[in-house]
């Protein structure tokens, strides 16, 4: 006879393992429902007009989300993140939405939260997403919030629907975006982040911003003007400097290590991926090089994951200046390179990405892992020098 | 109001539920809301509660599904018994189980 407290179990997702067997070939999918945006904010990788109707037209019809949907729930699949553009805007996103929950996935919403109105606040209430919906807010003020959207309109439609969620206490966070037009509310924001009452630590910031997924010379300009100089984003990220210098040694005892010629070290295309508003499987969200990405309308996501990714994966490095410097440079972990970065900077999968290079450095400084005018990859004994943060 | 749950009730899975295996894992995902203690919760089954789960098919009597666990495990008629109406208690209390 089974001897037991409970019958069911409760289970934590975000704690794995919950596979007791191995992971299942596919754990998590992101779903790019639309490219299209209601807003326009000055310094987004991705949006294009609510209206553009070319984009539209080639987006995936709605039967054909529900085949991936199916086959992901069929390959193990147990969340789906529907993202963006805004998601939101699609008009068969109830349908979808509920189609995911009743063939048993977990739904996580990237929003503005712009679009959510009571009649969705009662949907999310009655069959709740099973994970915590993502709420970037741009700004505390009509002004600030609205410098970085350029939609009259856009702050009060937001505030709208976070206070829906609030009145129908559907479980949310909020992340912020570091502009110049709302950098000077960081404090304001936080402490109002903190009053959610599923806020469970502070907000998280997008700030050293990436440049277009789609690889556009104009706007990438205004992109690039608007990313925080090194220092300044050092400086915000000691903020809370015991904090920061904690979680670092913690990440540099575990992550930080030359990689050598290997482009992909992370879990790109492992267990996961993300399809985009077309039907492009790509192996992560941010990587859209023409030889990594997977046209679902000629194949599967079950022959992706297991044929197309793992090849991806065995890409290495060519280029003579990352394998003098990326290769070699422990920083690797502490600094953003990644094939991604890559081809949206330089449209290869193998430049180095100066800014992310001088970030990374500019923390390493600042820990004492290098000194003020080495570059690490230059550095022999970095794992001494790990060693000696760590342990200080 | 309290549902009385005896050996000659019969009970079917709620529509509310949906029941996946995903490699060899036992997962219950609620789909409407009030079945956790929070919005986000989902849950898995022991053995012996996966067994009776695939014996509640809207039409055997407990006593029936009990009769057929005592095949698969060890343990006396009334301790099967037991614990089977403990588990529908248990789905009950979360309705994932209706009452037919």
């Amino acid at each position: 006879m089974m001897q037991t407290d409970s019958f069911v179990e409760k289970l934590s997702t975000n704690k794995y393992p919950i596979w007791k067997n191995g992971k299942p070939l596919l754990g998590q999918l992101d779903m790019e429902l639309a490219e299209r945006c209601n807003n326009n904010c000055i310094h987004c990788c991705i949006n294009l007009p609510k209206d553009d109707l070319e984009a539209q037209k080639r987006e995936l019809a709605t039967g054909k989300i529900k085949n991936i949907l199916r086959e992901a729930v069929s390959l193990g699949c147990l969340s789906v993140r529907f993202t963006g553009g805004e998601p939101l805007l699609r008009a068969d996103f109830e349908e979808l939405y509920v189609f995911a929950r009743k063939i048993g996935l977990k739904v996580l919403i990237f929003t503005n939260a712009t679009l959510i109105t009571k009649h969705l606040a009662d949907l999310f209430s009655h069959i709740p997403p099973l994970e915590k919906i993502e709420i970037t807010v741009y700004g505390m003020k009509r002004d600030s919030y609205e410098a970085v959207t350029r939609m009259p309109g856009s702050f009060e439609a937001s505030w709208r629907g976070i206070s829906l969620m609030l009145e129908k206490k559907i479980p949310f966070i909020v992340k912020g975006a570091l502009l110049p037009a709302n950098r000077m509310e960081m404090d304001e924001f936080e402490e109002w982040a903190a009053k959610i009452p599923w806020m469970d630590e502070l907000p998280s910031y997008s700030m050293f911003f990436d440049l277009r997924c789609r690889r556009d010379e104009d706007k990438n300009k205004c992109i690039k003007s608007l990313r925080l100089s090194p220092e300044e984003g050092l400086r915000i990220l000691t903020r809370r400097k015991e904090k920061y210098i904690r979680e670092m040694k913690d990440f540099c005892s575990k992550f930080m290590h030359p990689l050598g010629d290997r482009l992909f070290p992370c879990g790109s295309g492992l267990g996961g991926g993300c399809v985009d508003a077309y039907g492009n499987f790509q192996s992560c969200m941010m990587l859209r090089h023409p030889d990594t990405v997977y046209d679902l309308g000629n194949g599967s996501l079950k022959d992706a994951l297991e044929n197309f990714f793992p090849k991806v994966r065995e890409i290495k490095a060519v280029n003579s200046d990352y394998l003098n410097r990326c290769a070699r440079c422990f920083l690797k972990g502490l600094c953003e390179q990644c094939p991604a970065k890559s081809w949206v900077e330089h449209g290869s999968l193998d430049t180095p990405v100066e800014y992310f290079c001088e970030i990374a450095h500019s923390q390493a400084r600042f820990l004492g892992l290098i000194n003020e005018k080495e570059k690490a990859w230059q550095v022999e004994d970095w794992k001494a020098r790990i060693r000696n943060f760590v342990g200080n | 109001m309290k549902t009385k749950v005896d050996l000659n009730s019969v009970f079917g899975l709620s529509e509310d539920v949906v029941a996946r295996d995903i490699h060899g894992e036992f997962i219950i995902i609620p789909i409407t809301s009030g079945m956790g203690e929070s919005d986000d919760d989902i849950f898995s089954l022991n053995e012996f509660g996966r067994a009776i789960w695939d014996k509640l098919d809207g039409k055997r009597r407990l006593t029936e599904v009990a009769r057929a666990l005592s095949l698969e495990f060890e343990g006396t008629k009334t301790e099967i018994e037991s614990d089977c109406l403990g588990f529908i208690k248990e789905l009950l209390k979360r309705k994932m189980v209706v009452r037919l």
